[in-house]
């Protein structure tokens, strides 16, 4: 099968100024890695997720791929070519959405910057508009055509992005975040564009990078999960999960409690331990990974020892963040 | 063949969309008679003050032949600003304001088109104000121009020639911003200055400095404005430039406009790598 994506032990270090030398993850003599030997391949026709907290190194391969960032070492291949010593060739195969951005010429309108990006990428007249007025429809911007983006709400700013991403209709489409900061309404569309255009036409690719583990679940053929720059493991959603079928998954809500979280990752049976605070719920949400379910028992005792009480506890089909807590031993949005 | 053409196309729709996105920046912010008002006032404003300036300063007594010579000179130099300013500020607004930079990079166009279609509406809005202000020059101030006299090849060919020269000078300016950050527009304005200073834009080139004589020597602008001068005003004030026959000065300009535009590419693209190489090209700078 035709690879759309390969990569050969690509890395990139970022220099960092002096104040920040110190004590950062993946700092080194002030040098932030930010991708280590990072090697992935993604097929033609592929929906490919590439999963990590913020800082994992997502956006830096997205960035590499996409032609906007040399790597320090390495090599990256877009449908066979080399992203560094041919960007022009690349740039005619790719194009590249970034979710969570306020960016957009305020001055033109929805139409006018679709148009725009149309013509930039070439394409025929006829087929632009009827690509544009698709799209207005399928997204639902078709009251906002004539709108100045100005006059956009942010939510609505992004979706326009993610429309001029797909009205040059590449080979290969580079999501990095995109349903970021979106409602759920809009998330919902753009999910299910994503999956409509990838069947309209076998030949498409997507990379699509994701702190959203449900999101990448339900979209993607084949997930990477990588943290610290380094890709810890590349399969299927199905198949990761089911490397913990042997496990069990606790979830436990006890009040509040700031200190003294890492002991419980200490308790007999438990093969790894996660915690989010929800300061707004005054809870504290932990996540236990148990050797065997028989385990569950060692861990209420502990958290009744520790005067903590247990709100709610329940046993949960593994899901792709608790593969994500089982290989880094901590959860997407805590960083211990 | 094929391909030439092919590529001509797409160079030319390049330029033509980024002349409409150009031209709705420029004329968008306001209704179109405050526009057409604007257009009008700002050039003029700025022609009277270099006329205040001039007769405070010699109180009228150097004649209509050095005063016709500044002001000519003045009045195109208008192309330097404005152009320079918007060609290069480009980086600037597509980094920084509208954040659209790094969609703009990665789609498949050369940047050097999409650079000078952007300045498009710079190029025709300053084309408009040097009319004005040669009309307003000749009508009020009597600045002695014969219009049946002008060599309008010549006039139509410098101009040309100008705006392509201030463009490569503009890529050069874009090429510099890519690493810098938001506030380093004095950079354009110094460049701009030292043009003004070192061109002959109000004065003969002749009363410089040897040394910045060399300077002025070596930039085709000096010639530009030569040219210009020669076909509306069909005379030279420069020793200098004076002993060159038209057609030398041409050739003058040709050559160190091939240099500029040699140096402005590779300046332009040996920045670009380092800019993709310390991913400066989105990086906001407007802190």
């Amino acid at each position: 099968m035709n690879l759309a994506v390969e990569t050969f032990d690509l890395n990139r270090t970022f220099k960092l100024k002096k104040a920040k030398n110190k004590g950062e993850n993946g700092n080194n003599n002030g040098k932030l890695i930010a991708l280590e030997n990072a090697n992935i391949k993604i097929h033609q026709g592929e929906l490919f997720g590439l999963l990590g907290p913020n800082g994992a190194g997502k956006t830096t391969l997205i960035k590499i791929l996409a032609t906007l960032l040399l790597p320090t070492s390495g090599t990256g291949l877009v449908d066979g070519i080399d992203v560094v010593k041919y960007p022009e060739k690349v740039r005619k195969k790719i194009n590249m959405v970034s979710g969570g951005e306020h960016c957009g010429y305020g001055i033109l309108t929805v139409r006018e910057t679709l148009w725009m990006f149309s013509q930039f990428y070439g394409i025929a007249t006829k087929v632009a508009h009827r690509r544009i007025d698709e799209l207005l429809k399928i997204l639902k911007m078709e009251e906002f055509a004539k709108t100045k983006i100005g006059k956009l709400s942010t939510g609505l700013r992004q979706k326009l992005n993610f429309m001029r991403g797909f009205v040059c209709d590449p080979k290969i489409m580079f999501l990095d975040e995109p349903t970021l900061g979106l409602d759920v309404q809009i998330a919902r569309d753009v999910r299910i564009y994503i999956r409509t255009w990838m069947k309209e036409n076998p030949e498409r690719t997507v990379l699509l990078t994701t702190h959203y583990m449900a999101e990448a679940d339900e979209l993607c053929d084949r997930v990477a999960i990588i943290d610290k720059g380094r890709v810890l493991v590349c399969d299927s959603p199905q198949n990761l999960k089911k490397s913990l079928a042997g496990e069990a998954v606790f979830y436990i809500e006890i009040p509040l409690s700031v200190n003294g979280m890492e002991k419980f990752g200490q308790i007999p049976g438990v093969k790894q331990f996660a915690y989010e605070h929800k300061s707004h719920l005054g809870r504290t949400e932990l996540k236990f990974i148990l050797e065997e379910e028989s385990a569950i028992s060692n861990v209420t005792e502990s958290l009744s020892g520790n005067g903590s009480k247990i709100i709610s506890l329940s046993k949960m089909e593994p899901s792709l963040e608790d593969v994500f807590v089982a290989l880094v031993g901590r959860g997407l949005k805590n960083e211990n | 063949m094929t391909n030439i053409l092919k590529r001509a196309k797409e160079n030319l729709r390049t330029i033509r969309t980024a002349g409409k996105l150009g031209w709705a920046m420029e004329s968008n912010w306001t209704d179109p008679f405050l526009f057409a008002i604007y257009s009008i006032v700002r050039p003029l404003a700025s022609s009277l003050i270099l006329v205040v300036m001039y007769y405070v300063v010699t109180r009228g007594k150097t004649g209509m032949d050095l005063f016709a010579y500044i002001y000519v000179g003045n009045a195109f130099f208008m192309y330097v600003i404005n152009v320079l300013f918007g060609v290069s500020w480009v980086i600037h607004e597509d980094r920084d304001h509208y954040q659209m930079i790094r969609y703009i990079y990665i789609s498949p166009i050369r940047m050097y088109y999409y650079l000078f279609g952007r300045g498009i509406a710079k190029m025709v809005l300053t084309t408009v104000a040097v009319i004005i202000t040669m009309a307003f020059g000749m009508l009020v101030l009597k600045i002695p121009v014969n219009l049946l006299a002008i060599n309008y090849p010549l006039l139509l060919f410098s101009v040309a020639a100008g705006i392509f020269i201030i463009t490569c000078l503009g890529i050069l300016l874009a090429g510099v911003s890519m690493v810098t950050a938001h506030h380093s527009y004095a950079l354009t304005e110094g460049m701009a200055g030292l043009f003004y200073l070192a061109c002959g834009a109000i004065y003969p080139i002749d009363i410089l400095p040897v040394w910045l004589q060399y300077l002025s020597k070596a930039l085709p602008l000096t010639y530009w404005l030569e040219l210009v001068r020669r076909s509306i005003l069909g005379k030279s004030l420069s020793p200098t430039l004076s002993g060159y026959s038209d057609f030398q000065l041409i050739l003058i300009m040709a050559a160190t406009t091939l240099i500029l535009a040699l140096f402005s590419h590779w300046v332009y693209r040996s920045i670009e790598y380092i800019a993709r190489k310390y991913g400066k090209i989105d990086q906001l700078t407007s802190y």
